[in-house]
């Protein structure tokens, strides 16, 4: 390498920018996402479950995969959208679903930010039980208090007005899978300026040593809190998402086995790129949906092993087996991950 | 002389043991201050009591005449107080280029910029390439530090504290480890600190403290035991005592 | 007064019978510092063993209970000696993954060749019904527990205490690295109490069939109040989950009797500010992990 080529501080402009560049296969996955709802109008329904999943999984790996802190009750942010934007509906407080949307990851975000501080202390296996406990405190309180939420029979006679008051739901399901996209996208962009910016840089150190960080000037909780909350407000735009899309919500939103599905989703797609939670989430619903045609009442047994089969063979032997695909998909999807640049990691 | 730093009666106890008992100490703006003294003797202690990272049993530290007693430790690197470990704390996955970058972002103010581009803050980069250069990290500003070899990885530890603009610097133990090949580019770093930062410099290597400190206090059971420039105390009777382990009577 | 001290004395059957329950998984994640969600499905296994012996095969209900154990601890040995084995290096989160993996895989399986409705033990005659002690109802059933579960609370703490295997057990939870330097089997030590844990569970849940509702479902059901007794008691000791196991046991029951409205909430409540104010739980001792 010539270093008289170029001055140093442009070198340290062209290595910073890097991160942030669009990767050939980046491109080649958005536009193959595009061109997917042109090429392939029957399978739209669940093409939209998968956004939907892709979504939730994304939400996750910002706290997970960029900030290091473990969630099993992740789907306590999800099930709060879900409902906010069922009953935003059904009450006819918010009309317009776009907005209600928003107002329904807002209504996440807060619920975040007000667990947040859980999160802040104690180890890991803390953080496990206290985050296991809100998802089932929440699911409590939606069985409990049924004459708002449906209780175990579920939030029934939500109806979604025309998007923006003029696109309807249709039985065939184009305009959700489309509208999902459309939302996938916008907050992927956001989540990918996210990562490459100051803040995101942040995070990733905060994960990496949280003593380094502090002594460099981060005040640590108030990272966290930041990024737990921008997450819950992705995780309970999923779920309403979920909700308009098929104008139904149930406690299952709540369940223990969404929050172990999305970290499942997410060991199969890998953390820290981004696109573990899009791609693994494909994967999933794929296996899942195939699973299913085949022992329709025993699936999970076949989930439960591949999870039990991923972590015996374990990440780093995978990510060994598949080291060379690995590298090539991510320097194609752009360096903007939360590991090295040169060599390759191995993800924790 | 100005006190740039000082603590006053400061006294940590973890149960029964005192692992600071009553240090008093004052540092002058610009001085080399050396802090040495056998194993356990508290010295890591005090550090982590200056940077806040362990709160004091009792007593008071003041940094330019601010009481920063209460204060968390990212609040008083804000301050301009910054430290190195004596085990380096780096980030693993990260490269020298972005711990720097991390750290220059965060003294000006982009710590919470979500939108923009790691670097594009105006003035930034105008930071992290003089930073590299003076730490002989620009050859390796991309890799990640988990792969540098030691001595790298111990001058990005004092770097990325530099990086902070400190008044005050506490180095724990900067040669530690180092393998000899690599220890003059530590030694030679040290020395070429600005004259206006503050150096508090814990060490073993007694050539680098002797070669490298103004004054020099002696810590033994979390006290301070003796102090006064370098040539007073390499004479005094007592300090050899105490580094070699005979009793001291009274 | 009465329907307190029928509550209390549910809640103390409650709580030892979670406690028994439990016991494995406290020991486990002190010892071994493994995080075993599975836990529960251990407890299912005894109870269908017991549904099987008794229900099926006409064993009396007391000859049933050991063998629940028996059969449950050789479980357990084998999936140590061929599974677990294999995670106790790895994170917190991976052990999570692993054992929910087992989870939804014993699940499955048990609805697959059981069914999933509820399944009932047939108890013998002389322990259904209560006895009248001034207006307080003692269930029969309940009583058993309690003198059961204290019996063996009892028998453990004196097997940590008294013997050598409890001293090799306790140094070898306190430092297992330290405690292998002494010559002590430390994998021998794990396999053994891994079993014992996994037998008691096997025990309990031979017993909760007829009090917790023993269906596929039950291991998702109740992991949260294993877990619960395990964190919020700590897994420093067996007297930190005995008293957390207590103290669900009568919350819940308690709970669900003057505030039904809340149920389950006080428990999970309960569960998050205690791990707030103190993240090691309330009688565990600050440990690095």
């Amino acid at each position: 390498m010539q270093m008289n080529v170029a001055s140093p501080a442009d070198q340290v402009t062209q290595q910073l920018a890097r991160r942030a560049r669009w990767g050939l296969g980046e491109v080649v996955f958005w536009l193959a996402v595009l061109a997917s709802i042109f090429l392939l109008p029957s399978r739209h329904l669940i093409l939209t479950e998968i956004a939907i999943l892709a979504l939730f999984a994304l939400s996750l790996d910002l706290i997970l995969g960029y900030a290091g802190v473990i969630s099993l009750g992740h789907a306590a942010f999800f099930g709060f959208g879900a409902y906010a934007a069922g009953l935003l509906s059904k009450y006819a407080i918010i009309n317009e679903p776009v907005l209600a949307l928003l107002v329904s990851g807002a209504a996440a975000a807060l619920l975040g930010f007000l667990t947040s501080f859980l999160v802040l202390r104690g180890s890991d296996l803390t953080r496990l039980m206290v985050t296991l406990g809100v998802a089932l405190v929440l699911r409590e309180v939606a069985n409990r208090f049924d004459w708002l939420t449906g209780g175990a029979d579920g939030l029934q006679g939500v109806t979604i007005e025309p998007l923006l008051g003029r696109f309807a739901f249709d039985i065939t399901g184009h305009v959700a899978y489309v509208y999902c996209l459309v939302v996938l996208f916008i907050l992927f962009l956001i989540a990918r300026r996210i990562v490459c910016s100051p803040f995101g840089l942040s995070l990733r150190a905060v994960r990496g040593n949280a003593l380094r960080a502090s002594a460099v000037g981060i005040s640590v909780n108030a990272r966290l809190v930041a990024i737990y909350t921008i997450a819950a407000f992705y995780a309970g735009v999923s779920g309403a998402l979920l909700t308009q899309t098929t104008q139904f919500a149930s406690l299952d939103v709540f369940s223990f086995e969404r929050s172990a599905d999305v970290l499942l989703i997410l060991i199969l797609g890998g953390t820290g790129y981004l696109y573990g939670g899009l791609l693994g989430a494909i994967i999933f619903k794929l296996m899942q949906d195939w699973l299913a045609g085949i022992t329709p009442q025993y699936w999970q047994f076949w989930i439960g092993l591949v999870l039990v089969l991923v972590v015996l063979i374990g990440r780093e032997r995978i990510g060994r087996w598949i080291a060379g695909i690995r590298a090539s998909v991510e320097r194609l999807f752009g360096a903007h991950g939360s590991a090295g640049t040169k060599s390759e990691s191995s993800r924790s | 002389m100005t006190t740039v730093l000082e603590t006053s009666g400061l006294v940590k106890r973890f149960g029964g043991i005192v692992a600071t008992n009553n240090v008093s100490l004052q540092i002058a703006k610009g001085a080399r201050h050396a802090l040495i003294g056998p194993n356990g003797a508290g010295k890591t202690t005090v550090i982590n009591l200056l940077t806040g990272v362990v709160p004091p049993t009792a007593g008071h530290i003041i940094l330019e005449g601010e009481d920063i007693t209460a204060l968390s430790p990212h609040q008083r690197v804000r301050r301009g107080l910054a430290r190195t470990f004596q085990i380096n704390q780096l980030f693993a996955d990260l490269t020298p280029l972005e711990t720097i970058g991390l750290a220059v972002s965060e003294r000006l103010g982009a710590g919470f910029d979500w939108w923009r581009l790691v670097g594009s803050k105006p003035g930034v980069v105008d930071e992290i390439v003089p930073l590299l250069e003076r730490f002989k990290l620009a050859d390796v500003m991309d890799e990640r530090t988990a792969t540098l070899p030691y001595g790298k990885q111990r001058l990005l530890e004092i770097a990325v504290a530099f990086a902070c603009q400190p008044r005050v610097l506490l180095l724990d133990e900067p040669a530690a480890g180092v393998p000899e090949a690599e220890r003059h580019e530590i030694l030679a770093t040290i020395a070429a600190l600005p004259k206006d930062v503050t150096v508090l410099l814990i060490e073993h290597d007694m050539d680098l403290v002797f070669s490298f400190a103004d004054r020099i206090s002696v810590l033994v059971n979390g006290a301070v035991f003796v102090e006064g420039a370098p040539d007073d105390v390499a004479r005094d009777p007592r300090v050899k005592a105490v580094y070699l382990g005979e009793a001291i009577d009274g | 007064m009465q329907p307190l001290l029928t509550n209390l004395f549910d809640g103390i059957a409650y709580g030892m019978l979670l406690f028994v329950l439990s016991c494995g998984l406290a020991v486990t994640l002190g010892l071994m510092n493994l995080v075993n969600l599975a836990h529960g499905a251990f407890a299912m296994a005894g109870g269908y063993i017991t549904v099987i012996l008794v229900n099926r095969m006409g064993l009396p209900f007391f000859a049933s209970l050991p063998l629940a154990f028996v059969f449950t601890a050789l479980i357990g040995v084998l999936l140590e000696r061929t599974l677990y084995v294999h995670v106790y290096a790895k994170s917190h989160l991976e052990q999570v993954l692993f054992t929910i993996g087992l989870v939804f895989m014993s699940v499955a399986a048990v609805d697959y060749f059981m069914g999933s409705q509820q399944q009932f033990v047939q108890i013998p005659s002389m322990l259904q019904g209560q006895f009248d002690v001034m207006g307080v109802g003692i269930g029969k059933y309940r009583l058993l527990i309690i003198v059961l579960c204290g019996l063996l609370t009892i028998a453990l703490q004196l097997i940590l205490s008294r013997t050598r295997f409890g001293s090799r057990l306790r140094a070898a939870v306190d430092d297992p690295r330290v405690a292998r330097g002494l010559g002590i089997n430390v994998n021998a030590v794990f396999a053994i109490t891994f079993a014992f844990g996994s037998g008691l569970a096997g025990l309990g849940g031979a017993l909760g069939a007829e009090i917790l509702g023993l269906d596929p479902t039950f291991p998702l059901k109740y992991m949260i109040y294993f877990l619960i007794a395990v964190t919020v008691g700590g897994s420093s000791s067996i007297t930190g989950p005995f008293l957390a196991a207590l103290l669900v046991g009568i919350g819940d029951v308690a709970g669900k009797y003057y505030v039904p409205k809340l149920g389950a909430f006080a428990i999970y409540t309960i569960m998050i500010v205690v791990l707030i104010v103190r993240p090691q739980g309330l009688f565990g001792r600050v440990t690095g992990r």
